[in-house]
């Protein structure tokens, strides 16, 4: 009977040392699947798992400040002075695009055209008919109805309404003024639905309606998106060239943090709603072992784990800013200041 | 003439000396027993009491900085706003009663009418597969109902219904502002609707059980008089089962207050305040669920505790004004009305 007690408390200890050497992480949703499938597949080469709650941006940040997880992950990049303050060190790991979807009788995917100003003004409740001059001018030759406009938002906050709302007050002072740009805002108008999956159920559900959501929940309900006319004044459709474009004429370097919003880059085939999602780790680190293995985590998934990346329409960092990511870690240290990794 | 009870219990008969009491050996302990059993019990149910004061404490606590800036007119300010930190109460509270106004003006006569037709009406055999049924609707978890109201109900709403409340009802004076708006299928009507049918259950179970509680004695008394089935329902069964109508009613309406996953899905989420019921709203729960996760900033946060904190009051109110209610009634309970 003790024998038993005495195995079953010595199982649980190596239960507990094994849970141990897993990487904990938790925030950010939008990057959700890809780091599940890094860490499925790290798991089956290293052995060492990875376990990852999408809690949401906030939810990381309050995590990583109260030092429950090893990592933390938000889509929205922390302020520098944040960073200092609370003694983290950020980089980015993943990027994606946001698009505009609409649900109108006869209009296909990529068929409608808009200008960042025309959004802003549909998401203002100043545009609130299909058929305005606004919209025809754009789109000469497509058949417009006279339907209202319903706007569809977030109702949770979300690294995807932030990117919309950050594009949106970059090319339209009057949003900039009214709504501003944040994870969650103020919508003058329409409904809001809870997660990509809400946003992109409204839009088919309601017709008449456009929302925004991420670029693989467009792809995956072959929801009518739209095209977007960048900064060089083309428009663009969204897909893996546009936001890789995007993020190719990045300075990265220009922002502490590497906290570079991507909206509106200069590039004539830069798709104007494109972001990254950050990593956050502690600078100095408490548990140096542990923060060597979230540094090993994502140096083997920037080198391994694109075409995985890819598959589930994000955009894997280019390998000149992962080489600038990698120097950056030199600033994640033990407590005596050496470099964990 | 009174007896005076003596500490055995035993009523004193004059001429009669009592035998002294004294306890069997064998009982000795239960003094002890007893004590132990009447303070764990005590213990417990004073660890409910404290465990409700700690929520209160602790949601007073986390909702401070916004009690703290924003004061009394939070309860009545319209705006929410993130961006700028500005927070208020009004649409999230309007909407929480809203929906639940709704869903109980339509459960109510509802449930009355199935319990009524369960008890009163049905043939014997029909009564066990239908209570089972509507009790299945209360298993149904609310996230189903929600993807319910969603993906089938509210598109067949707006296309069908929304057009049609328009076209007759919404041409009077007040329905004309309450049903004003586009059709979207979605909004404070459809989450009262999708509400109700939740409560339903609730409701109709509770109802039915007090129903089957009336003597029979006092309805066939009635039924002899020659009243008809409505007279006995109205003038015998209600009157003595009101305290367990109103108490299911009450429960209906805690669920209704603080259901989030289905009105979630089909209130709309828009933090705007609008006279029309077909007008995407907000509620507390709704609110909690979508924003809590991604609340960035102190004042956001406690901004949502103090929501909690609103919607904890609210329950308590109506669980408390319920409970006046039944008072009242008990006490003019014999009296002719």
């Amino acid at each position: 009977m003790q024998k038993t007690i005495i195995l079953a408390a010595a199982a649980s200890l190596v239960a507990v040392a094994a849970q141990a050497a897993d990487i904990t992480g938790a925030g950010a949703t939008f990057p959700y699947p890809i780091y599940a499938k890094w860490a499925d597949a790290y798991k089956k080469s290293t052995n060492v798992g990875m376990n990852y709650q999408s809690i949401g941006s906030g939810g990381g940040i309050k995590q990583i400040t109260a030092k429950t997880v090893d990592f933390g992950a938000s889509d929205m990049p922390m302020k520098p002075e944040d960073l200092e303050k609370n003694g983290l060190v950020q980089f980015p790991a993943i990027m994606g695009g946001v698009v505009p979807v609409v649900k109108l009788e006869g209009i296909q995917p990529g068929q409608l055209k808009f200008t960042g100003a025309l959004l802003a003004d549909i998401y203002l409740g100043k545009v609130s008919k299909w058929n305005d001059p606004a919209i025809a001018r754009l789109n000469p030759g497509v058949k417009l109805p006279g339907d209202n406009i319903t706007v569809v938002h977030r109702s949770d906050g979300s690294g995807t309404t932030f990117l919309w709302s950050n594009y949106l007050s970059k090319v339209s002072p009057d949003f900039k003024g009214t709504v501003g740009e944040g994870t969650a805002v103020k919508w003058p108008a329409g409904v809001g639905g809870k997660g990509n999956e809400g946003v992109a159920s409204y839009v088919q559900k309601i017709n008449g309606a456009i929302g925004y959501v991420e670029y693989a929940y467009a792809k995956q309900n072959k929801l009518a998106y739209g095209q977007v006319q960048n900064k060089a004044g083309k428009f663009v459709s969204p897909d893996d060239a546009t936001f890789k474009a995007a993020a190719a004429n990045a300075d990265w370097n220009s922002v502490p943090g590497m906290g570079v919003i991507l909206t509106e880059q200069a590039g004539d085939q830069a798709w104007p709603i494109t972001g990254a999602s950050f990593i956050l780790l502690h600078a100095k680190q408490e548990k140096p072992e542990a923060g060597r293995d979230v540094l090993k985590f994502f140096d083997w998934a920037f080198r391994n784990g694109g075409k995985m990346a890819e598959e589930l329409d994000y955009v894997p960092m280019p390998d000149p800013v992962v080489k600038s990511i990698e120097a950056s870690w030199k600033k994640i240290t033990d407590s005596g200041g050496k470099p964990v990794l | 003439m009174s007896f005076v009870l003596d500490n055995t219990g035993t009523i004193p008969v004059p001429g009669v000396v009592p035998v002294p009491h004294s306890r069997p050996p064998m009982l000795r302990n239960n003094a002890l027993m007893d004590a132990l059993f009447r303070n764990t019990t005590r213990f417990f149910a004073f660890v409910v009491f404290s465990l409700l004061a700690a929520i209160l404490v602790s949601l007073v606590v986390g909702g401070w900085p916004s009690i703290a800036k924003f004061g009394g007119t939070f309860l009545f300010n319209p705006e929410w706003d993130p961006v700028q930190e500005e927070f208020g109460a009004l649409v999230p509270i309007v909407g929480t009663l809203a929906t639940s106004a709704i869903a109980l003006a339509i459960a109510i006569p509802v449930s009355f009418g199935i319990a009524l037709f369960l008890t009163e009406l049905s043939p014997v055999w029909l009564r066990r597969p239908l209570g089972t049924a509507i009790e299945m609707l209360a298993a149904i978890p609310s996230i189903i109902y929600g993807m319910w109201g969603l993906f089938v109900f509210a598109p067949a709403f707006q296309t069908y219904v929304q057009p049609a409340l328009q076209n007759t009802v919404g041409q009077l004076p007040i329905f004309s502002t309450l049903f004003s708006g586009p059709p979207m299928g979605i909004g404070m009507l459809t989450a009262g609707i999708i509400l109700s049918v939740m409560v339903i259950p609730f409701i109709t179970a509770v109802m039915r059980d007090v129903f089957e509680l009336v003597p029979p004695l006092l309805k066939e008394s009635a039924y002899g008089l020659g009243s008809t089935t409505w007279e006995v329902v109205w003038r015998v069964v209600l009157p003595f089962t009101k305290v367990g109508v109103i108490g299911g009613v009450m429960l209906g309406l805690g669920r209704a207050l603080g259901e989030t996953m289905a009105v979630t899905f089909v209130i709309g989420n828009a933090h705007n305040l609008s006279r029309s019921l077909f007008a995407p709203g907000n509620s507390i729960a709704s609110a909690l669920a979508n924003e809590f996760n991604e609340a960035v900033g102190e004042v956001y946060t406690a901004a949502l505790i103090e929501l909690g904190l609103i919607l904890f009051v609210i329950t308590t109110v109506v669980l408390a004004c319920s409970k006046l209610l039944l008072m009242q009634l008990a006490r003019r309970e014999g009296v002719k009305s």
